[in-house]
């Protein structure tokens, strides 16, 4: 297996940061030439789209003409990735001219985090931020729809703008947050913990970032087109007959599942052809296996939404009609095609949960990992049956009603394998010497939250109980229990443990320990009575409600402000210990075994100075005859000999 | 630097935990399930007031009671934990190089699995015996009241109001639904534009109203009183504002309803005007007009508002 890919015969040599690093800072792509080509790739598309589609696809009701929009959309995508630079190799691929050095990236300077880097490193620090970005974005439309609802019946909001809200957030959330881990701790500790100096492709790596801001903005600017009616589901035949919103939606969907996939592939390539010797699968730390099958998730079950992005787009402009009843569709094959990828994205959100928290539980409870194979078993196994549970959203929608007995039986047996997570964390803190810091209580607080978020999963599946619950405020509630509650908590807990190691810099403990609080209890005490709104009889997505519901809503809403605030305080904190107070943490603050905190933190440009040999797995804790993880400077021709097998090997 | 303290005397290395945590939970599980059993399974939504909303307060009080130990195993575990096996200041040690206990993993896969086929099978006998328990059931569906002595309505969804027909009183049609008491009910619910949802939540029914589909539900009324009827799937601009309430009514009080409004709307002319009953309905073809009214190319393609764009103006 070959863990360095070699120059190929008669290309001249690779160059550090591209042909185009001698260049002055504003004639090299970056930032502003990606905005330039964003623009112009926007109206040209408008353009070409008016000139294609002028007189057959403008409609009389509402005068507009979706084609030049979509168009718009794509080309000025395209000119975004053109104008950053993405496709450069490309050409010099074709002139036969140097390729950029993937491996080398010039040091220092912050303006590599504003271009098309290759590094694994800096692709995770980007996606942090931007993650970040879209979070507290998607937070704050969760603030005005709690807003709104302070009052049964009267409205801060119109009716539109109320759904637009709605939409916003939802989608938002669900699309941006399906990489909140896969982004920064997954791209940036996926060669650091198998003991890789590279990612497979780092270039479809760089892509996959890069695509993430184009959806945001894309998706934010349907606030401009009067947003969508359907929530982040997006039904049909509501989304047919929705105003030009609705593109941006569907655009901003597609281009973020394809920086999804993207993403899956190199993850599952990477962790497959670059592991060090020694890496065997029986050592790889918890959270590898959770991007793992994160991964296989994307790839999979991702594509299934691009098409559905593509079908609705294409019933909006060039008049197909997949899914309408009349002439020949159907609104339930929206339906279905939504929710078979639908329901494997949810657990793309909660096994970085999963891997978050048991890769952090043994460090802090200073024990080996209880069951490590129980583990990986239980993330394999709720990857797999994810793929088999989908109907259970279409309970009461008359699609195949004989089969709801198999689709309750499926998706009551995922909580088997969710349980294996709960037995392992539980077992390992068993006579253990747990240390109460910032991560482990973020650690903490995701089990408990998705505990209740995963029993109340269970009342869902149940058809009967279901009936009542289906739809309403009770849903609401599970899944931010399992999301917000599971992935968001797992993602600050990852924050807090991890940004030693990212940038050298810890963030303050009282501050984090006064955002972990506030966030924990105000988090419950605005999710929690959301099951009684549900159970009392409240819809999703309405703004009007009976009048005897609002006194658990204004308490929601209170609640749901002062959650606001205490992200605010994590925002204060983590801009000010970043930028201004700059606390070094530079050793191994947790005392870890873990690979990623065998290096100098920040890592250095190459991660290891030699590939490392792993001497063992990484949750060795308390056994005084566990050799070190890994020797990082073995002796000359251990990690060639460990290759000869398969004949490619290369000594770095 | 403070300087290092003694280790706090930890409990004595004897005892026996997994007992003290089996002592600990017991109690509050049984306390709990008898709780949600005697005092809260009253009153549990959506209450008693047909078979269905019977069937669903039932397995919702059930789940609770499968659900309250597993919650009170995992706090009580946890909770124990965090106060015996915390870290003391100054001692810095690891704990025990503990891998697995191939006997608790089991054990603890075969509970889970046992709950989970129990639970599995329960549902499956409380959806088939009360026919469908009040959820959608499709256009033919296999689980029926075992009564041929049915109550037929239909429920016609379009934004943004429900509107009911009643095929045994001349097909006549109502925006206010009164139902029977001690009735079995078979809804039949459809859709003329987008995808909505009949909930009539103390009936404890449940059904999506999806365009050219008929939905079927059924439920039998046990107690006379009111419900609300909301629209449960996201339907658009007001949504949030499409619900009405409806009556359950002795079955001398329902006869006389329903003959009194088959009467005013057969005198009027009315029944003549509305399209012939059907299962579905194509709202873009009426057939006293002989022709489809809405071109085709209207129903699909650009961003077609089937409502004026302009946003009506907050009430």
């Amino acid at each position: 297996m070959a863990i360095e890919i070699q120059p190929g015969a008669g290309r001249m040599q690779p160059v550090a940061g591209g042909p185009e690093s001698s260049r002055p800072w504003w004639m090299r792509p970056a930032i502003h030439t990606g905005l330039i080509g964003a623009v112009i790739g926007y109206f040209l598309g408008h353009w070409l789209g008016n000139a294609l589609s002028y007189d057959y696809a403008q409609n009389a009701l509402s005068d507009t003409n979706d084609v030049p929009i979509i168009l718009g959309y794509v080309l000025g995508t395209i000119g975004w990735l053109a104008g950053l630079g993405v496709f450069n190799d490309l050409g010099r691929l074709m002139l036969g001219k140097p390729l950029r050095d993937v491996q080398h990236e010039p040091a220092g300077g912050l303006a590599k985090y504003f271009r098309y880097t290759l590094d694994h490193k800096v692709v995770g620090i980007q996606y942090l931020f931007g993650m970040i970005t879209y979070f507290l974005t998607g937070g704050l439309f969760a603030m005005a729809i709690r807003s709104e609802l302070l009052s049964p019946s009267y409205h801060l909001l119109s009716s539109s703008a109320y759904l637009m809200v709605v939409g916003e957030h939802g989608t938002m959330m669900m699309m941006m947050m399906s990489s909140v881990v896969l982004g920064p701790f997954g791209q940036y500790f996926a060669p650091l913990m198998i003991g890789s100096k590279r990612m497979a492709f780092p270039r479809i790596e760089a892509i996959g970032f890069w695509l993430t801001p184009a959806a945001y903005i894309i998706l934010l600017s349907g606030v401009l087109l009067g947003g969508f009616p359907t929530g982040w589901t997006g039904y049909a035949p509501l989304s047919t007959q929705a105003g030009p919103g609705m593109d941006t939606y569907a655009v901003a969907f597609g281009l973020m599942g394809i920086s999804m996939i993207l993403a899956g592939f190199n993850i599952i390539v990477t962790y497959i052809n670059y592991r060090a010797p020694g890496m065997r699968w029986s050592r790889l730390p918890m959270f590898v296996w959770s991007m793992f099958t994160v991964s296989f998730l994307q790839v999979l079950a991702v594509p299934v939404l691009v098409a559905g992005m593509y079908m609705m787009i294409t019933d909006r402009t060039f008049q197909t009609a997949f899914f309408a009843n009349q002439l020949g569709g159907s609104s339930y094959l929206y339906q279905n095609v939504f929710w078979f990828f639908g329901h494997p994205e949810v657990y793309i959100l909660a096994l970085p949960g999963f891997g978050v928290v048991s890769e952090i539980i043994p460090v802090m409870c200073r024990k080996p990992l209880f069951g490590y194979r129980t583990a990986a078993a239980g993330m394999i196994g709720v990857a797999l049956l994810s793929f088999f549970v989908w109907q259970h959203h279409l309970f009461d929608s008359g699609i195949n009603p004989d089969m709801r007995p198999l689709f309750m039986l499926t998706t009551e047996l995922i909580s088997i394998p969710t349980g294996f997570i709960y037995l392992v964390a539980l077992g390992t803190f068993w006579k253990a010497k747990i240390r109460f810091t910032v991560p482990m209580l973020f650690c903490l607080a995701m089990y408990f939250n998705f505990l209740i978020g995963g029993v109340s999963g269970v009342f869902l599946s149940d058809v009967p109980a279901d009936t009542t619950e289906h739809g309403s405020f009770f849903v609401m509630a599970h899944f931010h229990y399992t999301i917000m509650g599971g992935l968001i908590f797992a993602f600050m807990a990852g924050i807090y443990y991890w940004l030693p190691k990212m940038m050298g810099i810890k963030l303050n403990e009282r501050l984090g320990k006064i955002h972990f609080w506030t966030m924990f209890i105000f988090f419950n005490s605005t999710f929690l009575p959301l099951f009684a709104l549900g159970m009392l009889g409240m819809p999703r997505r309405v703004f009007e409600y009976a009048q005897n519901l609002q006194g658990l809503n204004v308490w929601v809403s209170i609640s749901a402000f002062c959650l606001g605030g205490s992200l605010l305080i994590f925002l204060f904190n983590f801009v000010m210990s970043t930028l201004v107070w700059r606390e070094k943490e530079v050793g191994n603050p947790w005392q870890s075994r873990g690979l990623e905190w065998q290096v100098s933190s920040p890592p250095p440009p190459e991660n290891f100075e030699h590939i490392p040999v792993i001497l063992s797995g990484p949750y060795e804790y308390g056994d005084p005859n566990a050799p070190p993880v890994a020797d990082l400077n073995p002796p000359v021709g251990v990690v060639s000999a460990a290759y000869a097998s398969s004949g490619a090997g290369l000594e770095a | 630097m403070a300087t290092p303290e003694a280790p706090a005397a930890r409990a004595p290395a004897d005892r026996n935990h997994g007992l003290w945590i089996f002592l600990i939970w017991l109690p509050l599980a049984v306390v709990a399930d008898l709780l949600i059993w005697f005092v809260w399974k009253p009153h549990l939504p959506p209450g008693t007031m047909s078979s269905s909303a019977e069937h669903q307060q039932f397995d919702i009080a059930v789940m609770a009671v499968v659900a309250a130990p597993v919650l009170l195993f995992v706090w009580v575990y946890a909770g124990y934990a965090l106060v015996n096996w915390r870290h003391r200041a100054g001692d810095d040690g690891d704990g025990p190089p503990i891998h697995g206990n191939t006997k608790i993993q089991a054990t603890w896969i075969a509970a889970t699995a046992v709950i989970v086929l129990g639970l599995f099978v329960f549902g499956t006998v409380e959806l088939i015996v009360p026919a469908g328990a009040g959820a959608g059931e499709g256009p033919a569906p296999i689980w029926q009241p075992n009564t041929s002595h049915r109550l037929e309505v239909q429920v016609i969804g379009q934004q943004w109001a429900f509107t009911y027909r009643w095929p045994q009183f001349g097909g006549m049609e109502t925006s206010e639904l009164v139902l029977p008491n001690n009735t079995t009910v078979e809804f039949h619910v459809t859709s003329l534009d987008v995808i909505h949802s009949f909930w009539a939540y103390q009936l404890g029914v449940k059904a999506d109203a999806n365009p050219g589909v008929d939905n079927v539900a059924y439920t039998t009324t046990k107690e006379p009183g009111t419900f609300t009827v909301r629209c449960n799937e996201l339907c658009g601009l007001w949504h949030g504002a499409m619900f009405n309430y409806g009556h359950v009514v002795s079955a001398a009080a329902f006869q006389s309803w329903a003959t009194h409004w088959e009467a005013v709307q057969r005198s009027k002319g009315l029944l003549g005007m509305l399209p012939p009953y059907r299962l579905t309905y194509d709202p873009t073809v009426i057939p006293q007009l002989g022709a489809s009214i809405v071109k085709i190319d209207g129903i699909t393609g650009g961003a077609g508002y089937y409502y004026p764009p302009q946003d009506p103006v907050t009430p």
